[in-house]
């Protein structure tokens, strides 16, 4: 959103006062604000984290974008790159980064393991998909995605900034948001929303 | 002496820094968006800033690139689309992490086979874009795309490229790869010429 | 090119009667030593034949003898052939005497064998799993171990053509994700076994000092998330202080399956699978996985291929090396200016990967007896300009920025030392070899490909500390920049492919190790056919894996501080360590 259409709110100013005042919504500076200054966690899980490295760097450069401050600390950030094969024994840490991190919280996945387990994905110790674990915002295909390609993920999410209203978003909203629970590294790796099922085929059999 | 190692790396930074300014000169104007100017920021020449300044200009992608495959149809006469697969399923056989599915379609009423897919898939969460495909198909029926811009926001509804949104005409693969597509031209043509030169001989024997 | 052969002159089976046989089956080569005497054979190996340096540990299932095989490949430190050597027990009573008392960088892959083919090794100090969780339901690599994702043995699967059910694997699956539970596994009796294994193998602590204070046992944890660990690798250290009295390191957090999904594709749908190991440096996993393939097979390569590949190998090096030399100041502190320019460089060079191969990183350019496809237009020339004008330059500048600079010397000098004996003993590759005072380089030691045309020095340097490892990594840049220029003056004209491309290739039943000089070390590949379109066997020689054997003893004494600096200076990549 350039400061063109951030000006244009829609209401029609008198002429007499045109170049004098500019009127926006909360939302637009509410949004430009988030969109432009998106702090993504540094985190890397596999190939795709080189990419991501590179897309950083200066041929690509995301500071044009205002994503550049890589913070280390969950605590700290807006995004989760996921940028690589989620492992069943990664998963508890993931979860739990994802639950230390404060709200207004994105995620996307990036490449095909991070969206559905990609050519890992029949794997015994891969994740069919970081979204088995926790909600994405944006997917990017691509195996690994060039960092075109990641760029072009991080201006849909960019996007989707854009279309949120201060009055909707699930952050300023009653009530305590919910962590998720954390999964549990037993034979396999046991989401404790299953256990009701795993209980039931353990009787069923 | 102490600090002689930070000043001789501020001055490699501060070399950089100068670079820019003196190739922006050089180049008066013409070295951002313009595509010799990106030709020359990836060159071995390049000095200074080296940023690509996506999406406003984007990195020219070499002829092999390769990302998801897509299905090559010809333009008929009428405008409809023949798609060069002939549902063979060397390219389903060969896929390293298997996310191709191909349905065969029979006639129905002889309930033979008839050389094209029914369906045609793709998991593009599943596939590894290394191109084995598009390598051993025989009908040069399948090929790599170069389209990278395929971010979305629901992968269940999007992620599985069926029949219709993979088929992409044969002009546009002319135009993202025009060496790969005069080469295979030619050896159709080549081929094309030499089944006929047989059936011409074979036609003078039994006159 | 065959597997290693053994010197003529060399007869163990008479030097060791009743115990060691010789091999016999087609296609194999080496001895069958017997259990009980494997670590007196290994003992007489080390120190009576030279062959000090053990390379490779793995098993292999031959399920349908019932029995369970261990193969040891060890070398000489001084160059030349190496001597395989195995052990076969049943396969329900797997148990095998350990070889870390005679080489302890059998370590870590004897631990990965316990956890992956459930082969027990008496005498191991630290028997645990390793890439997967305490408490994981069964042994993966063993033939009779089903995935929850399972469909068929070997692919492709039947489903996919002619009549294509398009589905999600998960679809299919009870839990509607990848899991599967043992049955009657009832979750609320279920106990966890936490990580007491792990802390219970780190020392203990606890000292008294002079006036009578008190130190405790102190145990940190760094990652696996942390930003300078290189992705997902953890490190559990006890501390006295700040001292690290005991370090162990925790990987498997990136444990992708690599050789249980190995065994299931085809020969040639492995090849793209390996560029996502070492996801650096692709076309030199290419590299040792076509080599191992072609061993089997027994094809040559046309010239040309051969210049193209080693061309594309000493890129892959330089790349690498950049890489490493930037993210290694990283760990040091200065934050990203000096990576900044070494990804630049970098960039270019995966500019020409692109152009050749179609992806900057994930190459996929071998294929067994040759290339895809010829280098195109203008490509060498892109090399050439990058190989004798810009690269020598720009390594001349990081050198400048950053060799001699105060906070890098009195951080690296004299700090994390691995001398000879000790590189040695760990089974230490590559640089971090080399940066010991040890002169081993499979290119010279063991050439392969076409390495013995070209003039080049193996890299050395003597000190062992974290300087020299850094040092070493632009010496080796310097030098295979040489072997590229001579490479491109080189080149001939010719077909880049023996034979037709095919899909399917026929290798015929047998055995092969190929290994080449990875930029991170000695990179085997071991590979098992019985003439069928998979391999038995597949299994991956990662050096980052193995020259974690060191870090532990490397650490020891060092500050907390410190860590990140060597393990930078080793070098890893998560996507090789874990597989």
């Amino acid at each position: 959103m350039d400061s063109k259409e951030l000006n244009s709110p829609g209401y029609g100013i008198p002429p007499e006062m045109q170049g004098a005042v500019s009127i926006t919504t909360l939302d637009r500076i509410y949004n430009w604000g988030r969109r432009s200054s998106v702090w993504p966690m540094m985190f890397g899980l596999a190939c795709c984290a080189i990419e991501m490295i590179c897309t950083a760097a200066s041929r690509y450069d995301l500071s044009r974008f205002g994503m550049e401050v890589m913070r280390p600390s969950p605590r700290q950030s807006d995004l989760m790159l996921v940028s690589g094969t989620v492992t069943k024994k990664m998963a508890p840490t993931i979860v739990r980064l994802y639950n230390q991190m404060p709200e207004p919280k994105y995620v996307i996945a990036m490449g095909a393991c991070a969206s559905g387990g990609g050519p890992f994905k029949e794997g015994y110790n891969v994740v069919s998909g970081v979204d088995k674990l926790i909600p994405v915002d944006v997917y990017i295909p691509g195996c690994p995605p060039t960092p075109q390609a990641l760029l072009n993920g991080l201006i849909k999410l960019q996007e989707k900034i854009d279309k949120q209203s201060i009055k909707q978003v699930r952050w300023y909203q009653k009530g305590a948001l919910e962590a998720i629970p954390i999964p549990l590294l037993g034979p396999d790796l046991i989401r404790q929303q299953d256990l009701p099922n795993i209980k039931k085929a353990a009787e069923e059999a | 002496m102490y600090g002689k190692g930070i000043l001789k790396g501020l001055g490699v930074t501060l070399k950089r820094f100068a670079d820019t300014y003196l190739d922006d000169i050089k180049w008066l104007g013409k070295r951002y968006y313009t595509a010799e100017g990106i030709a020359h920021r990836s060159s071995k020449d390049a000095r200074g800033i080296f940023t690509i300044q996506y999406p406003e200009e984007k990195l020219p992608l070499p002829e092999e690139f390769r990302f998801i495959p897509f299905l090559v149809y010809d333009e008929g006469e009428n405008g409809e689309k023949e798609i060069r697969c002939t549902s063979c399923g060397i390219c389903a056989k060969v896929c390293p992490p298997q996310c191709i599915w191909i349905t065969r379609t029979s006639d129905p009423k002889t309930g033979r086979p008839v050389p094209a897919p029914a369906e045609f898939y793709i998991d593009v969460d599943v596939c590894m874009n290394c191109g084995l495909c598009a390598e051993y198909c025989p009908f040069d029926a399948i090929k790599m795309d170069h389209d990278y811009e395929l971010a979305s926001y629901d992968r269940m509804a999007t992620n599985i490229f069926d029949k219709e949104r993979l088929m992409k005409s044969a002009a546009y693969y002319a135009e993202i790869r025009p060496i790969n597509n005069t080469r295979e031209e030619e050896a159709r043509k080549a081929k094309e010429a030499a089944k006929a030169a047989k059936a011409a001989a074979r036609a003078n024997k039994a006159a | 090119m065959t597997t290693p052969v053994q010197p003529l002159t060399l007869d163990l089976a008479a030097r060791f009667p009743d115990a060691v046989t010789p091999d016999e089956r087609k296609g194999y080569s080496g001895w069958i030593v017997a259990a009980d005497k494997l670590v007196e054979f290994a003992t007489a190996l080390r120190d009576e034949f030279g062959y000090d340096y053990l390379s490779s540990v793995t098993g292999v299932d031959y399920l349908p003898e019932e029995k369970m095989e261990v193969v040891y490949h060890a070398y000489k430190t001084t160059g030349g052939p190496g001597l395989v050597f195995k052990v076969q027990v049943p396969r329900d009573k797997a148990v095998v005497p350990s070889l870390v008392p005679v080489y302890p960088g059998a370590e870590f892959q004897e631990r990965e064998a316990w956890d992956l083919l459930g082969i027990e090794f008496t005498g191991h100090p630290d028997l645990r799993r390793i890439l997967l969780w305490e408490g994981f339901a069964g042994h993966p690599l063993r033939k009779d171990w089903q995935e929850a994702y399972y469909e068929a043995e070997t692919k492709p699967f039947k489903s996919r053509w002619p009549s294509g059910e398009v589905h999600r694997a998960e679809e299919k699956n009870p839990f509607g994700a990848n899991v599967k539970y043992p049955e009657n596994f009832d979750p609320e009796k279920w106990v966890p076994e936490g990580e007491n294994a792990l802390y219970g193998a780190l020392a203990e602590y606890e000292e008294t000092d002079e006036t009578g204070l008190k130190t405790d046992h102190i145990v940190i944890n760094l990652g696996p998330q942390h930003p300078s660990t290189h992705g997902v690798f953890r490190v559990a250290a006890v501390l006295d202080g700040e001292t690290i009295v005991s370090l162990k390191p925790v990987m498997g957090y990136l444990h992708r399956n690599h050789e249980k999904i190995g065994e299931r594709n085809t020969y040639l749908q492995n090849m793209p699978f390996t560029d996502r190991l070492d996801y650096l440096a692709a076309m030199s996993n290419n590299f040792g996985y076509a080599l191992a393939v072609e061993k089997l097979m027994n094809v040559e390569v046309p010239e040309r291929a051969e210049y193209i590949r080693v061309i594309m190998a000493e890129l892959t090096r330089i790349q690498n090396h950049l890489f490493a030399i930037g993210m290694f100041l990283n760990d040091l502190g200065a934050f990203f200016t000096p990576s900044l320019y070494a990804i630049e460089e970098r960039e270019l060079v995966l500019d020409i990967f692109e152009a050749v191969s179609g992806s900057r990183m994930m190459c996929n350019y071998f294929r067994f007896g040759g290339l895809t496809r010829d280098l195109p237009e203008g490509t060498l020339e892109m090399i050439r300009g990058l190989a004798f004008d810009r690269l020598p330059r720009k390594v001349d500048e990081i050198d400048r920025f950053l060799t001699e600079n105060e906070i890098v010397r009195s951080r690296c000098v004299g700090q994390g030392i691995l001398t000879t004996e000790e590189a040695i003993k760990y089974s230490a590759a590559g640089p971090m070899l080399r940066a010991s005072g040890v002169p081993y380089d499979i290119r010279r030691a063991d050439p392969y490909s076409i390495y013995d045309r070209f003039d080049f020095d193996v890299a050395v340097r003597y000190n062992g500390d974290i300087y020299d490892r850094y040092l070493i990594r632009l010496d080796e840049i310097r030098q295979s920049l040489r072997i590229v220029q001579q490479a491109v003056e080189q080149i001939p004209e010719g077909p880049i492919q023996t034979g037709k491309p095919q899909y399917q290739v026929r290798v015929p039943a047998g055995e092969a190790y190929g290994r080449v000089e990875g930029p991170k070390g000695e990179l085997g590949f071991y590979v098992v056919s019985n003439g069928k379109p998979n391999p038995w066997r597949y299994h991956v020689r990662a050096p980052s894996f193995i020259n974690l054997t060191a870090f532990g003893p490397m650490c020891t004494g060092l500050k907390v501080a410190d860590i990140v600096a060597v393990l930078g200076s080793i070098d890893i990549v998560l996507g090789e360590t874990d597989r």
